[in-house]
Formats: C-alpha cells, structure tokens, sequence
C-alpha cells in the first residue's frame, strides 16, 4: 500500500482539531474500561448488601454508586462498555468485510450479475430488519453473543455493500481501468489491484461510522431485552434497567448514558474526521 | 414522467410479495412451534390444535392459502390472543402508531431541511457551527437515551408534559414521543441539506444564473434548491425505515398502545400470524413511502426519468 | 504592464467603422488584480490587468489555460468564488462595477452585459426547461408578461438559428447535442438586450464544424447588433475571424494588445510568436518508401450498442460502427479522423478488441483476434498497446509512477527482480524524456504532459508492435500537443511500431501519419495519404472538414466563417439512409437517399464512399 497518499492524509486528521479529540477521548474511554475494572475488589455480579441503590460519591467503595441489587455501577458500566465496544467491533469488521466483497464484486461484475446481486440487497433493505433480527434472536436463543453478533453483523453490511457498489462503478469508468484491461490482467486482477486500493478510503470511513451504529444495534437490542442478557451488563441493558429506576435513582441511567453518548460522538467525529482528511474538499 | 412512475411501482409490487414469502419462510422454517411453549401437550391434543390452524398441511399449501386470505385482508387468528385475529390486534394499535411515524417525519423535514439550508448559507459564520454541532449531538443521541431524558426533563422537572402513556385525543401525550424520534432525523437532514446545498452552489450553472443578473434569491430558489434537495429525498427512505424501527422502541419507553409491542410480544410468543402480519404492515407503510420518495425524485430530477 | 489605445480604428472589414473623434470605451479594466485564499497561502491569478473594449467592437483574449482570462472577467462581473478577492477599477459604461450593491449589480448583469460560458453541459440548469431559462430572464429584464415573454424566447431561439426552436423550449439541457447548448445559452445571454456580450472559450468543448458554425454565428450578432464583445479563447483561429483587437495573456499579465492584424501577422512579443507557432499547420512527415505485408486486417467490422435497458423499455441499437474494413502493415501510421460520435473511439477499441465488434473480423498477424480464449488474447496485448485521452485518468492515483509503468512487465510474464525491473522503468522514462527522478512521484502531482508521457511509457515498456493513440493530446495545451506529437514521432521512428491515431485535430493527424481514413457516423468516407487529403480531398465531408478548421489569419478566417453552412449532425440513433452524410452534402442527389455508396478505388491510394466524386473535383 503505497505510503505517501496516506501520509498526507494523516498530516490532514492531525490538523483536525476535532477529530483528534475524539480520538483521544475514545482512547481513554477503552483503556479505562480495559484496565480500571481492575482497580476494585467487585466484579459484575458481586452483590454488596450493606450498600443497596447508592448514588455516586455517598460511599468510597462504590464511585459510580450501587444499583437496586448492589452491584458496582464503576464495574459494571465499564464491562458494559467493553462488551459494547467489543460486539461492536466484531460485528463491524464482519459486516464492513461482508459489505466490501459483496459490493465490490456485484459493481465490478456489471451485467445482469450485478442487476440480481444489488436487487437481493434493495429487497433485504426493506425489509424491516430489526423485526428480522428479533425474530432471529427469539428463535435462535436469547443471550447468545455469537447470534447477536451475526444479527447485528448480518444487516450492517447492506449500506456499506451499497456504498461500494456505487463507488466500484464510478472507479470502473475511469480511464486507469481500461488501461489495465488494455494492458492484459485478467479480471479479478484488476479488482484486486486496481478497483480495491481506491476503494481503501471510502471503507475506512465507512468503518469508522459503522462502529457507532453497531453500538447503538446492540443496546437497542439489549434495551428491549433481546440482546445481551443479565446478569452481564452492555451499555444497553443498563440504560434500560436505568430508564426504569429513573424517578428514584436517576444516576443509573445516567452514568452508562453519558458512556454511550460520548462514544457515540466521539466516533462519529472521527468518521467525519477521517472522510474530510481523505477526501479534502471544502467543508 | 408517467412511465417512469409505473415502472417504480411494477418494481415496488414483486418486492413486497418476496417480502411475505421470506417473512413466512423464516417463521414456519424456525424451530419450535407456538403450541412448544407451554406445557409438554398429549400429542392427540397437539394433533387437533394443528389441524384447526392448519399446521399439518404441506408448507406450499399454508402459504397459497395464507396469500389468498391476505387477499381479502385476513392475516389469520392471534395464536397468543386467542379472542382476537390479528388484523383486529393490528387495527387496534396502528392508527397511533402510524400517527407517530407520520408526524415525526413531518417534523423532522419541517425542521431539519430549513436549518440547513440557513446553514449553507451562513457558511463559515457562528450559526452554521451552531446548527452543525447541534446536528452532530442529535444524530449521534440514541432515542432510548433522549426520550426517557426528555421525559425526566419536560415531565417530571417542568411538568409541562406528560411523562408517559395515552389518552385518546389528548395530542400533548404525543409531544415527546414525536419530538424524540424526530430529533435524529432532522439532525441529518440538516448536516445533508447543509453539504448537499454547499455542493451546489458551487456548481457552474448556478453561477451562469447569476450572471443573467438574476438577483440572489431567486437563483437560490430557481436554480439551487431542486437539486440540492435530491440526496435529501433519497434518505427520506431510510429515514423511513429509521422512524418505523424507532417506533418500537419510542411505544415502549413512553408506553404507547401502538403496534410495536405485538411484534416482541409475538415473537416471544412465536404467534406466527401475528409476527407475520406485522411484518407485512410495516413493509407495506416502508414500501409506500419509499415509493413516495422515488417519485419525488423523478419530479425533481429530469435526468432520473429517462433510466 | 500595458494599456491600449483609447480610440481605434478597425483594420478588419467585418467590423463596425468608429465614429471620428474620441469613444469613450464601453469597458475598462484598470489595475484589476485577482487572489485567491487558499489553505496553501494566496495565489495570484491575474496581475494588474489593465484592457478597454470600445462599443461595438469584439476583444479577442488569448492565452493558455491558466493565464486567467476568464478569472478578470468574472471579477469584473463579481462572479468569483467565494474565497476570491479583487482589487483595481472595472468601469461599464462609466459606472464602477466593483463598489456596486448586489441589486445594481444584478441589474447591469444579463441586462448591459451578457456572458456565454465554456461547457454549456454544466452552465446550464438541469431541471428547468430551455424556455423556462429563456423566459425568466426575458421577464425580468424586459419587463414582459409570460406570453410575450414566450414569444420573444421563440424569436430569440430562431434567430441563433437553432433549428426546430418550438420544440428545443420544452425540452431540457440534457436532450440537446453540445451545439444547440450553446446557441441556447447564446440566446439567454442576448436575451436582456446587452451592450457587451462576454463569451468565455465558447467553442471549445465543441466539434470543429460545430465551432465554425457557433464562431460565424457570433460574428454575424456582432454585425447586426452593433453589441461590443469579448471572446476568450486558447485558439488564434477563433479570435481571428471575430475580434478586431487581440489581448494575449500569460500567467495572468496582459503581454501584448494590438489589432487583429497586428498581433496575428507581426507579434511584437516572443510570447505570442511561440504561441502562434503552436498553431501553424505542421508540414506532413514523409510516407515510408514501400508498404510491407498488411499486419492488421479489418474486414466488415461493426459495433452495435444496445440502448434503452429494463423490462419495460424497447431495447433499441445504436450502429456505432458499420463496414469497416482497411490494413496496416508494419511501421505505418493510420490516422482516424472525425467528429465526436462519428465512431472513432469505437474503431480503435475494436482494433484491440477491448469492444468486442458485432459483426467482422480482426486479423493481427494472422490470428483472428475475435475468436482468440481470453487467456490468448491478453498474451496478445502486449503486442498491442494503447494511449488514452485523458493522461490523468488512465493512471491509477494510487500507484506511483514507478509501479504504473513496470506493471505491464509483471503481466506479461517478464518477471525481473526489483533492480532490474527499476532499471528498465528508468529506461523508459528517459526514452520519453521524464526525469527518473519522477519514479516515486503519484500521477496528482505530475503536469497534464508528463502524465501523458507516463501513460507512453507504460506502454512502450513491452516493445508492442501497434500503437493506438485515442485522442491523446486533446486534454493538453497547444506547445505541450506539440511537445508529445514529437515524441510520439521519434518513438515510431526508432522501434518501428505501427500507429493508428485517433483525433479530430486534422493537422495533427496530417503530421504523424501516412494515411487518413475518415469517419462521419461509423461509416468510412474516404480513406488517402495524408498529403493528399489535405490538398486534394474528394469527399464533400473531408471538404467541410477542412473548410471548418480555424485559421490564425485575420485576412482569410473572416470570409471563411462566413462561408459556414448550417445544420446539425443527425443523431446515430437514426441515420439518415443510403449516404448518412447526405443531410449535410451540398451535392446530395435523390440516389443518395436510396443507395449506400460503394467503397470505391480512386487511384493513387485513395478510396472514397461517395456517389459523385468523380464530378467533384
């Protein structure tokens, strides 16, 4: 992968003030709920009698305060951002790398194999997904990371495979692929080397901006109490059991609230960041 | 432009119809049946229950006469309420919950594409940063988050508005529960009237309006605004799709019979007409409104027609 | 720093005699000077540009791309982009434009000055109807109610002889061929009435006889409307036959102003003698003494386009090509000229078979290439090359220009280890005359040239035997044409390698190749050795080929353009039968309609498709 190109675009993202906030502040987020879980006796499911429903900053055991069972709030919100980050990301890289090859192939096959392949997607578009997944989860067994990840993975990819088609079609009628095929590669040469290292820019963003949506799947889900189960804890399942509790003991829904909230714009500052270096236009 | 609406809909037909047949795939090819929930049943007892509802026939037959019952409005009995079939269930909470989509859609075009535009605008001045970060918080806010936190603030802080639930023709109770699933759509149609807008102002066309002295105003209004609206139409499909997943989520915060709460009901239940039935209803709402979307994009855009 | 003269005397005919005594100019530019805001620190477009344009009288302006001729004017107008900054004096008509208000501006804007911009495709709206654009400028700025408004739109389309003018108001800009854009956009920049028409290169995304038609057009409003104009161009022959005087700029400063014939004939600057030398018709290059055995054989080759897809659409067919047959043999250079959807990129696709023909053969060598297994025929392509028309867009931006000519090797089976491979990239970049130090470079940062030159040298790496060169210097500069045609001669003299040139640049082809073949809507007209199609053409086509190419000759162009004969190309969708060019032919009989002309043999290398070319002479 050629240097220079890429070079120039973090010099662009470091200029970006914005951007490189985000990045920070998500790189403390991650390396708190990686490392600080450590920091205290309690785990997730450790139940604390003596201090039921304690808001933050009453006890020194407890800084994030207790909930209506006595669990560790500073625990349990950081395994909960763990596990959302980490569902997340895999779910992402699947859907990103489900997305890519689909619509790299479909927009470089052209023809009527195009015409099906991108059909197949625009049926699946509107098709009201999240009921799909519901139903998936129900049936397939609730709780189980490995379903929510295909769930959840397993829609993503449509938007990224639409993306990538319409930019392999745009790549596909610019000169430099004609060149090749003048030149002699075969075809999937051409999508290998040529179509795909331009496409490189568009995924990363795209990746990027997917995360986020990840985040907010998975705790939808969690949320209506199909995704990640109890006891574990995900930023989802907080939140709702937050929302519950919200009139007497707003600081539970609070606190993994202002977690999610954070990512959220944080990694979307980044994915906008990360589209204006590589793409430098006018904002 | 007449052409190109009919071939929109001939494409809109055959979608919804492979959307029934996969909706009825996955539900009758899944594991477990609605009868499995329940108490291990004397097989014979089991036996009648699935010649009453026509479980036992071969899956094309089920589905032919599925189809033809769909024909006339029918989706079937509720198996999880058993008094009730399931359009009477749909009837019953559709109107609100169509009244939610519909109205947060309105609001979120009625806010969103005017802010926009101001923004483009304003360029470069404190009210674009202003709409431009107000509009990166609201899409990056996950409604479960706002709602109740609207609710906390508006309900209980201010005690302007009800917290939660319904009363028939008392609109206040829809206030927030329309405003939070408004909120992040409106927020993108601003930051994509915002760029789209920018993007063609800069187009040589616009400027050759100008020369012809036309004054500024009417160049905006004449010249810039159509074509600037047209990536706008096309997200207000999937800003569809978004306020019809959003729906469910908004019913169950703020507690509103709508129909949202049938499809988990239902698919915990594994009350196949039931799930079915829903799917079908919101892709059809989908399909429509998309299809709606299409044909303001063929009006607006010459080009598009002659594909 | 130059100004010209305030009063002065037309020297061209064409032009409307001044008033004795002194005019003054109807606008005038004193000290303009243009900036731009950029992330990388303000650049300067225009220098203290300083320029009158009398009443009545058309200012040429020359330069190449970049010299920001039409940046001073569209400061003037206040048309800049948003981080454009102007400063000096810009006086319409006595009043200072720059220190206007927006609304007195946009009152003098369409109504006192007009302006026609280059690519009439982008400069006009997409949504709105040629006679809805037509009409509200009318309305606004001649103050009539729609109907009248209508009908004023009506005359206005006829009388820049825009054909079938009823039917073109409700149609949009996409349905119209380039030459009807331009008249449309002609007849909205006439429509308030101005006194000074501003035309920014508005020939130049347009075919030769296209040009010629719109330049008379021009020249003949100039006449009757007594209107004062400013045309900028790249090319001499453009200004020639309109302006009565003639700026040339560079790199944003005014270099020299004087009259049509002054500048033209006896340039007083080194400058504008270099660019006019870039025009001159270049003296074509001897033809090769005998003819080998044909290496490339066309027999009857056709290519059809499927139009119109979806189920519920007729699927029509497009003849991109039809009957083409001709050889090549070793070392020689065919030329393949034409206007644009006349067939010619087609041809050379087809040549090498990135097109698969419809119907015909292709023989290279003696292997018919259309029934090759695709594993056979990429083998092939590296005997046979090709060069594309835009020098950017063929490379691929994420390669360097090091990767980009050595990938033709890894294809081609010649694996070297990476020394060598490096070795014979810098080899062939010093054939084309590149630095080697350009090796690492990405195409962004490489000139329009020397990206060319990249795009020849990736293809000469495998040795190929033909070369097809599809427009490849159209996108260029006129000294940078000149600079790549050379190149491409040297290459073809040294290594041997057969030629086929596609452009619609006749002098170019006239240079670089041995024989010419014509093209007028995928049929072949007529087929002759260079030098005898440009002295002694016998088909009618070639005729209003020539006739259309703009000459740097203020005493000939004129009369020339005057000479113009209307008429649109028809469209390929439906060609006319029999002869296709017989709408146009000034000599077209009734069996032109019913017979297809048969290739015929006219002796000393020539063939011609027409009827009547033994009474044409």
């Amino acid at each position: 992968m050629p240097h220079g190109l890429w070079r120039a675009a973090a010099r662009r993202l470091r200029g970006d003030r914005i951007a490189c906030m985000a990045l920070a502040l998500i790189a403390a987020i991650a390396l708190l709920a990686s490392f600080a879980p450590l920091l205290t006796p309690w785990s997730y499911d450790s139940l604390d009698w003596q201090h039921l429903a304690q808001p933050p900053g009453t006890t020194a055991a407890h800084w994030f305060g207790t909930d209506r069972l006595g669990r560790d709030l500073f625990v349990r919100t950081l395994l909960g951002i763990r596990l959302s980050l980490l569902i997340s990301l895999a779910a992402s890289a699947l859907s990103v790398g489900i997305g890519l090859t689909w619509g790299a192939l479909a927009g470089f096959a052209g023809g009527r194999t195009d015409e099906w392949m991108m059909r197949f997607v625009d049926v699946l578009y509107s098709l009201p997904y999240l009921f799909i997944v519901i139903i998936l989860s129900t049936l397939l067994g609730r709780g189980s990371i490995g379903v929510l990840l295909l769930a959840i993975g397993a829609i993503g990819w449509l938007t990224t495979a639409r993306i990538v088609h319409g930019q392999t079609l745009a790549l596909k009628e610019r000169g430099f692929v004609e060149a090749a095929r003048a030149t002699g590669l075969t075809g999937p040469a051409i999508l290998l080397r040529h179509i795909v290292p331009n496409l490189a820019g568009t995924v990363v963003v795209y990746a990027t901006l997917t995360v986020p949506q990840m985040i907010l799947f998975e705790s939808f889900l969690s949320f209506l109490g199909l995704g990640v189960q109890e006891p574990h804890a995900s930023l989802g399942n907080l939140i709702n059991a937050g929302a519950q509790e919200m009139e007497s003991a707003p600081w539970m829904l609070l606190t993994p609230a202002i977690f999610l909230v954070l990512l959220l714009v944080c990694l979307n500052a980044l994915g906008d960041g990360l589209r204006d270096a590589l793409d430098p236009r006018e904002r | 432009m007449l052409s190109y609406a009919l071939r929109r809909i001939a494409v809109a037909v055959p979608t919804l119809l492979i959307i029934i047949t996969l909706s009825f795939g996955i539900v009758r090819l899944a594991p477990g049946g609605p009868f499995d929930q329940e108490q291990t049943l004397n097989p014979a007892v089991r036996a009648n229950l699935d010649r009453l509802y026509g479980f036992d026939r071969p899956l094309l037959v089920q589905y032919s006469r599925y189809l033809a019952a769909l024909a006339h409005g029918d989706f079937g009995p509720s198996l999880s309420e058993r008094d009730f079939s399931v359009t009477e269930l749909i009837s019953q909470g559709l109107p609100l919950s169509v009244t939610l989509g519909l109205a947060a859609i309105f609001l979120a075009i009625l806010v969103g594409i005017p802010t926009g535009v101001l923004a483009a605008l304003a360029r470069g001045r404190s009210p674009d940063y202003l709409v431009s970060a107000l509009a990166a918080l609201g899409i990056a806010l996950p409604t479960f988050v706002t709602g109740p936190a609207l609710a906390l603030f508006f309900g209980l802080y201010l005690g302007w508005l009800p917290v939660a639930g319904w009363q028939p023709g008392a609109p206040r109770y829809l206030v927030l529960p329309v405003v939070t699933l408004a909120i992040p759509v409106a927020a993108y149609l601003a930051r994509l009237m915002r760029a789209s807008l920018l993007e063609v102002l800069r187009a040589p066309y616009v400027r050759s309006a100008r020369a012809r002295g036309l004054g500024e105003l009417r160049v905006l209004w004449r010249h810039a605004l159509r074509p600037a609206l047209l990536p706008v139409v096309s997200y207000l499909g999937p800003a569809v799709a978004f306020v019809v997943t959003g729906s469910l989520v908004i019913e169950t915060v703020f507690g509103l019979p709508g129909t949202g709460r049938y499809l988990v009901q239902g698919a915990i239940n594994r009350d196949y007409p039931l799930v079915m039935g829903m799917i079908i209803v919101y892709a059809a709402f989908t399909l429509t409104l998309n299809l709606a979307a299409d044909l303001l994009y063929g009006w607006l855009d010459p080009r598009a027609r002659r594909e | 720093m130059l100004s010209a003269m305030a009063c002065v005397m037309p020297s061209i005919p064409a032009s409307v005699e001044a008033p004795p005594g002194v005019v003054p100019p109807l606008l005038e530019l004193t000290g303009l000077t243009v900036r731009y805001a950029t992330p990388a620190g303000p650049v300067t477009v225009s220098r203290e540009v300083s320029l009158e344009v009398a009443p009545g009288e058309c200012l040429g302006i020359v330069g190449e791309s970049g010299a920001g001729k039409s940046q001073t004017f569209l400061a003037a107008l206040g048309l800049l982009a948003a981080n454009g900054r102007v400063s000096g004096s810009a006086r319409f008509d006595g009043t200072e434009l720059l220190s206007l208000s927006p609304r007195a501006l946009d009152r003098i804007r369409g109504a006192g000055i007009g302006m026609v911009f280059q690519d009439p495709m982008t400069s006009l709206t997409p949504h709105l109807t040629v006679g809805d654009q037509l009409i509200e400028v009318i309305m606004r700025h001649r103050r009539l109610g729609r109907a009248a408004a209508r009908r004023r739109a009506l005359e206005l389309l006829v009388h820049v002889q825009l054909t079938d003018a009823a039917r073109r108001m409700q149609q949009y800009s996409h349905e119209l061929s380039g030459g009807m854009r331009q008249r449309v956009m002609i007849a909205i920049a006439l429509s308030g009435e101005p006194r000074l028409l501003i035309a920014d290169e508005p020939t130049t995304a347009l075919d030769v006889t296209v040009q010629a038609q719109i330049l008379a057009l021009l020249a003949a409003l100039k006449r009757e409307h007594a209107m004062a104009m400013v045309l900028i161009t790249h090319d001499f022959g453009a200004v020639a036959g309109v302006a009565d005087r003639v700026a040339v700029m560079r790199a944003g400063s005014v270099v020299e102003v004087g009259t049509a014939a002054q500048v033209l004939t006896a340039p007083r600057e080194a400058y504008t003698r270099e660019l006019l030398a870039a025009t001159q018709p270049l003296a074509p290059c001897a033809p090769p003494a005998r003819r080998g055995a044909p290496t490339l054989i066309l027999e009857g080759v056709a290519v059809d386009f499927a139009v119109g897809r979806g189920w519920l659409r007729r699927r029509g067919r497009l003849s991109a090509l039809r009957d083409v047959s001709l050889e090549l043999a070793a070392g020689e250079s065919l030329g393949v000229v034409g206007e644009s959807g006349g067939g010619k990129s087609t041809l050379a696709r087809a040549v090498l078979s990135l097109r698969r023909p419809s119907r015909g053969r292709v023989v290279w060598m003696g292997r018919e290439l259309t029934q090759l297994p695709p594993a056979d025929l990429r083998a092939l392509r590296g005997e046979l090359q090709m060069i594309f028309q835009d020098p950017l867009g063929s490379l691929d931006p994420r390669m360097t220009v090091g990767e980009i000519v050595a990938e033709p090797l890894a294809v081609h089976r010649l694996q070297l280890p990476r020394a060598a491979r490096r070795a014979a990239v810098a080899a062939q970049l010093e054939r084309v005359e590149l630095p080697p130090a350009l090796i690492d470079r990405y195409p962004h940062e490489l000139s329009g040239g020397e990206c060319q030159r990249v795009g020849i040298a990736r293809a000469m790496i495998v040795e190929p035997k033909l070369l097809v060169c599809d427009e490849p210097v159209s996108a260029l500069d006129g000294p940078t044409q000149r600079q790549i045609v050379a190149l491409l001669e040297r290459l073809r003299r040294e290594s041997g390698v057969s030629l086929i040139l596609v452009s619609h640049n006749l002098a170019l082809v006239q240079r670089l190749c041995d024989r010419v073949l014509v093209l007028y809507l995928g049929r072949m007209m007529e087929l002759a050795p260079a030098g005898v199609l440009g002295g002694a053409p016998r088909h009618p086509y070639t005729r209003e080929l020539l006739a259309a190419v703009p000459l740097a000759d203020p005493g000939l162009q004129p009369g020339r353009l005057r000479l113009t004969r209307p008429g649109e190309p028809p469209s390929p969708l439906e060609p006319p039968s029999g002869c296709v060019y017989r709408t146009r032919c000034p000599h077209a009989l009734e069996r032109c309609a019913t017979e297809v002309p048969a290739w015929e043999d006219a002796g000393a290398g020539e063939r011609v498709a027409c009827h009547r070319w033994r009474e044409l002479l």
